[in-house]
């Protein structure tokens, strides 16, 4: 119901900003919170660094250690003398790129998945969920940094490495709704009509699973940004000088006593990205109705 | 009971098959596979790496290598550490105390408080305390760990000078309050993303018990609102609970793994981080491996409490 009010086919008499799942997104504070935010860290992380007179890769060896508003570092500087704010923006681009490139690689994986799983069920819908079970039973970080210590860390790969150890959720939602709707009478008629498995499964039973799925997605952003702080900060992420929200907090426990802002500002920025998309989540779990374990 | 216990421990022993398949192509995965270690020694030709190669086995087809790889791992033989040539399995079991340790307080904690919010937000439903601790909740899952260890470390150690900024025990002291004071800070650093699953939770579980029946005719039949709370409504709402205290095992292992490095825990996450940066690969996999096998057992574990407490499950 409130799905295909989500997924409006072109012949629809309402606008789509019209439907009643965009007017209760939009009445969802925090949701609304969320959204402005993560708008406002894109423009700043985007144009901030065209705007800041300092180059975020800039050595200032004079400036070194330079807490929060000296001068026009609004920031403070690192222990290399660069400017914060600076590194802070570029980072960002790194890592919300990260972020969402490795929901949208997990996400299509997973969905695939979830659906092939739920679509054929039996033996193969089986194998396919267990595998998902054995996934799921290693802790996130224990895997990802066995894969990272193993693989030549880049950009790239450590996105795909993000990107495999957080599909497995969306894979299980993804079944559970098509192993719903399975039996429906739409998806019985379309068998009757010999469409193809394929057909089936992606034009009937995907957008009718399109809810929990942009649910999901949108808690897998957060997560990814998460993941990525967590192994960059370890030292096993994106390599310096390539700067990223979790490496520039890798070396500030050392200058905790001396130069706290260090630690405070790069963790701030994910904090607010990462509660900023949880609340977007929220949002849309109430504005499509999509029930999902996710927290 | 017995059909569903014996049911559950076969469940347990494919994802167990399952989960070294996996470990073992992480371990395959490495362009070179495990023999890239030894690519970067002076000196190395290629004569060399494939005498390496056969000695090690790498030369047999991969199934042969994976049966002979688990075979080993079954048996207890778990390989060797690079660094120091003691054996995995004993290096892992000593880290593993202060790992259950750390965990153990934190989540009692969590869960202590937990509870207490979950319960309290369901009562008061939709009053600024549940509103706050819904939004708190939500924060609380989206700081990184990590982070929250360095502002309490600030906080707590740098300014105030209340609490200790790591390790497990000040050397030459060993007293219990010294361990207590400073297991305080990373079990509680540990506990917030744990408090705010569990709250959630529990808030939804007491919320479907609180309308059912049976309470309706305990309040009915005169009991004090304190009886039915704590027996009618907390026990049943902390039944599925137990179920998600073992799904939450990989966070809480996962979570440990960070808070031990940030307050120099010396538990199984300070030791991972440790062989990483050594390239001790035997002691990496056996540490990956053991966290997926502690995980399943404690699925398991919380599976079979379940079924013993819940009636419904043990009598059928």
């Amino acid at each position: 119901m409130t799905q295909s009010d989500f997924l409006i086919p072109a012949h629809a008499k309402q606008r789509w900003w019209h439907s009643r799942s965009v007017r209760r997104f939009a009445r969802h504070r925090l949701a609304m919170f969320g959204l402005v935010m993560i708008i406002v860290l894109v423009l700043a992380c985007v144009f901030g660094p065209m705007l800041l007179p300092f180059d975020d890769l800039y050595i200032d060896l004079r400036g070194r250690f330079s807490p929060p508003f000296t001068g026009y570092h609004f920031f403070g500087t690192d222990p290399l003398g660069r400017d914060i704010a600076a590194r802070l923006f570029m980072a960002g681009r790194i890592s919300l790129l990260v972020g969402f490139a490795a929901m949208v690689i997990s996400t299509v994986f997973g969905t695939v998945l979830g659906i092939a799983a739920g679509f054929f069920g039996g033996r193969i819908g089986t194998v396919l969920m267990r595998f998902v079970d054995a996934m799921l039973s290693f802790p996130n970080i224990f895997l990802l940094l066995a894969m990272a210590a193993f693989i030549k860390p880049s950009p790239i790969m450590i996105t795909l490495i993000i990107a495999a150890t957080s599909w497995m959720e969306i894979a299980r939602i993804v079944e559970a709704e098509v192993r719903s709707l399975r039996e429906r009478d739409f998806v019985v008629a379309a068998r009757m009509l010999g469409l193809s498995n394929s057909h089936i499964m992606f034009r009937e039973l995907l957008p009718n699973a399109i809810g929990p799925i942009i649910v999901a997605a949108t808690l897998t952003v957060a997560r990814a940004i998460l993941l990525e702080a967590y192994v960059s900060f370890l030292g096993y992420g994106i390599q310096p000088p390539l700067p990223s929200w979790g490496n520039m907090l890798n070396g500030a426990q050392q200058y905790l006593d001396s130069a706290p802002w260090l630690a405070i500002v790069p963790g701030a920025a994910i904090t607010l990205a990462v509660t900023s998309f949880n609340f977007i989540g929220d949002g849309l779990r109430d504005a499509l109705d999509a029930r999902s374990d996710m927290l | 009971m017995l059909r569903y216990l014996l049911g559950r421990f076969w469940q347990s022993l494919v994802l167990l098959l399952l989960v070294s398949v996996i470990g073992f192509a992480v371990l395959n995965l490495a362009p070179g596979g495990p023999l890239s270690q030894f690519t970067l020694t002076p000196g190395m030709t290629q004569a060399d790496l494939d005498r390496i190669a056969s000695q090690m086995g790498l030369d047999r087809p991969l199934p042969v290598q994976y049966i002979d790889w688990l075979a080993h791992l079954l048996r207890g033989d778990w390989g060797r550490s690079y660094r120091d040539g003691r054996p995995v399995l004993d290096i892992i079991w000593e880290h593993l105390v202060a790992t259950l340790l750390l965990m153990g307080v934190s989540t009692a904690i969590a869960i202590l408080v937990g509870t207490w919010i979950g319960v309290l937000g369901a009562l008061k439903r939709y009053s600024i305390f549940d509103y706050a601790a819904t939004v708190g909740a939500m924060v609380a899952l989206s700081i990184p760990t990590f982070w929250f260890g360095l502002i309490a470390i600030y906080i707590f150690s740098l300014r105030l000078r209340w609490l200790p900024a790591g390790n497990m025990y000040t050397i030459g002291d060993g007293s219990l309050g010294d361990y207590a004071t400073h297991l305080i800070m990373p079990s509680i650093v540990l506990a917030l993303v744990n408090i705010a699953v569990w709250s959630r939770y529990m808030r939804t579980a007491t919320l479907d018990v609180i309308s059912q029946d049976f309470v309706r005719t305990a309040r009915a039949k005169g009991l004090s609102s304190r009886r039915v709370l704590l027996r009618h409504i907390l026990g049943n709402a902390l039944l599925p609970m137990i179920t998600l205290l073992g799904l939450q095992l990989p966070t809480i292992l996962g979570g440990a793994l960070v808070t031990e490095t940030v307050f120099t825990w010396p538990g199984m996450g300070r030791l991972f981080l440790d062989s990483l940066g050594y390239s001790d690969y035997p002691v990496v996999m056996g540490l990956l491996m053991m966290s997926a096998v502690l995980v399943l057992v404690g699925n398991l574990a919380a599976d079979l409490t379940v079924a013993f407490v819940d009636p419904r499950i043990r009598l059928s």
